[in-house]
């Protein structure tokens, strides 16, 4: 068994890593819901979850238990049973999918002993598989809507399709200006594109040369995974819950996960096509070196503010578990200090993760802030508004790049 | 076996049991999903050519846009199942044999008029992105603008007769 372990590192390694991606990605979509909840109730004066566990910290995975152990109900008049439970699995495979070419850090890294990249496939047209695999997206909510036989899901349904596959065009329109520019689809050498600073100090992204770009693939992203202010498939006033509404226990769930999967996947893609993915704002100059140790402060504050918030908690395993998680982290702080191999290591996913959670704030922002679009502005906003703005932005930066290149 | 003809096996036979059931099928949603079966499948066996780009496209443009509309219309008209109906005896004493001479015919021909080395073999195609864009702009470019010129009259007729009915 060691001996073949041995001889087939690669795809050892990509096991260990299809593992370790999905189970972080599915705790980060848990995580996140705690996070939503939490963000949108202190936008809005209020705590938000906070019984179940320090500062409702458990209350994913109560969530979690409750939908698996709810009944599942089949309404008597599905039209297709087989289509019915097919939407809700494609829901969710399809938008973990897209994280398997997602690169996390610069090429290849030593790990015990061993040489490897941090990503499960580094393909060299990564950005079409993403763009592939979330057009695929729209039939889960579609053959939902469809095969629930309700008026509210049929309608939610349509809708939902008539606005992923619109905004679909201005979303893969606004990545164009990026390829002009990167002259590759591979999201590596697309983040290795973007390498260095003007005159020492702006670093090197997309984002300026491709503001308007960023801007279009934004909204665009924030339309195709059906959240406010794009949410009219699930309007609850209009339409009980749109797609959704006749499933039950975990199927119900798995839109869920589905939609904030597509979330993660989209910010992901955001932060590598127009913020330098992995790569650190700063300059690697010897002054800028020190910001190295940014992951080992932030972890160490964390964990110290933890440690102080345990005397605050009023029960006793309260207090317990925010020991434990505020020592986790300071252990992590002093593991990162003390070896170095780690430090870089930890570089990568640092800066993507980071900059991936800015865009997460900036998704539940928007719903706490925006209300919904009506369905005449949202159609006359993606064709009449993004896809033009889009296409001027191709036009105008493959003029720039073929006046650069003479 | 080596592992490409092994998957080659298993896609191929992906496309061609989605062909099947398309066909058989009473359901059009059915058939739909079938037939963005049958796309996957032929994406899959692109890919084990080498041919990534092109297994990209065909994922995007037939399953991802094309099929989308195939199943918006059905689900927009709503449409049931099919009737089916006792095969009438002049299809099944001259359809079916006519059919199956068609299909020897073809095959007989493909046989006779392919040329020597021009089967792909596994991970051995060329055309990566930057080659097939500069095939489609040089040596392809009148044949590339004429379909899309095409497909523009096709929607400008679509968006005429539209207006009609307003």
């Amino acid at each position: 068994m060691t001996d073949w372990i041995a001889r087939h590192p690669d795809l050892v390694f990509a096991v260990v890593k299809i593992v370790l991606c999905l189970f972080l990605l599915l705790t980060a979509v848990a995580y996140l819901t705690w996070f939503e909840r939490k963000l949108i109730a202190h936008i809005q004066s209020r705590w938000g979850p906070h019984r179940v566990g320090p500062h409702g910290l458990l209350q994913p995975l109560a969530d979690g238990l409750k939908n698996l152990f709810k009944e599942d109900i089949i309404p008597a008049g599905v039209t297709s049973r087989f289509v019915y439970l097919l939407a809700p699995f494609l829901a969710v495979s399809l938008s973990l999918l897209a994280v398997a070419v997602i690169p996390f850090g610069p090429e290849p890294v030593e790990i015990l002993g061993a040489r490897t990249g941090l990503h499960i496939a580094d393909i060299n047209i990564g950005l079409l598989f993403v763009l592939a695999v979330t057009s695929l997206g729209v039939y889960a909510v579609a053959l939902a809507g469809w095969s629930s036989n309700s008026k509210y899901s049929l309608l939610g349904g349509l809708r939902s399709t008539a606005q992923m596959v619109s905004y679909e065009i201005a979303l893969t329109l606004s990545v164009i200006g990026v390829l002009l520019l990167a002259g590759t689809l591979s999201l590596r050498e697309i983040v290795e594109a973007q390498a260095g600073h003007w005159s020492g100090v702006v670093p090197r992204w997309f984002i300026f040369p491709q503001f308007v770009a960023f801007l279009c693939f934004f909204i665009s992203g924030v339309a195709e995974t059906n959240r406010a202010p794009f949410d009219l498939p699930e309007a609850e006033t209009e339409l009980v819950a749109g797609f959704h509404t006749e499933y039950s226990s975990m199927k119900f769930a798995m839109f869920f996960m589905a939609e904030y999967a597509h979330m993660i996947v989209t910010s992901l893609v955001a932060s590598l096509l127009f913020f330098g993915g992995w790569l650190s704002p700063f300059p690697a100059t010897e002054f800028w070196s020190i910001t190295r140790y940014l992951p080992v402060v932030l972890a160490a504050a964390l964990g110290g503010v933890l440690l102080v918030d345990v005397l605050r908690q009023r029960t006793g395993w309260h207090r317990l578990i925010m020991a434990a998680v505020g020592l986790g982290l300071l252990a992590v702080a002093g593991l990162l200090a003390t070896q170095e191999t780690l430090l870089a290591l930890a570089q990568g996913p640092f800066w993507l993760l980071g900059k991936t959670a800015v865009f997460l704030f900036v998704f539940v922002w928007t719903r706490a802030t925006l209300p919904r679009f009506r369905y005449d502005q949202l159609m006359a906003f993606g064709w009449k508004f993004l896809v033009p703005l889009a296409v001027l932005n191709i036009v105008v930066t493959s003029f720039l790049v073929a006046w650069r290149a003479g | 076996m080596p592992a490409e003809t092994v998957l080659f096996f298993v896609f191929g036979g992906l496309a061609v049991l989605g062909a099947l059931n398309l066909v058989l099928q009473r359901h059009p949603i059915h058939s739909a999903l079938s037939l963005i079966l049958v796309m996957a499948a032929l994406a899959a066996l692109y890919l084990l050519l080498g041919a990534e780009f092109i297994a990209a496209i065909q994922v995007i443009v037939y399953a991802g846009a094309i099929m989308v509309l195939f199943v918006f219309v059905i689900m927009l008209l709503n449409a049931g199942e099919e009737e089916r109906t006792s095969m009438s005896r002049a299809a099944r004493y001259v359809g079916l044999p006519v059919a199956g001479l068609l299909l020897a015919e073809v095959g007989y021909l493909l046989y006779r008029a392919w040329p020597e080395g021009a089967v792909v073999e596994a991970d051995k195609f060329l055309g990566r992105t930057g080659p097939i864009g500069r095939l489609l702009f040089t040596d392809f470019a009148l044949p590339f603008e004429l379909t899309s010129v095409l497909i523009l009259i096709a929607v400008l007729g679509a968006v005429v007769l539209a207006k009609k009915e307003l």
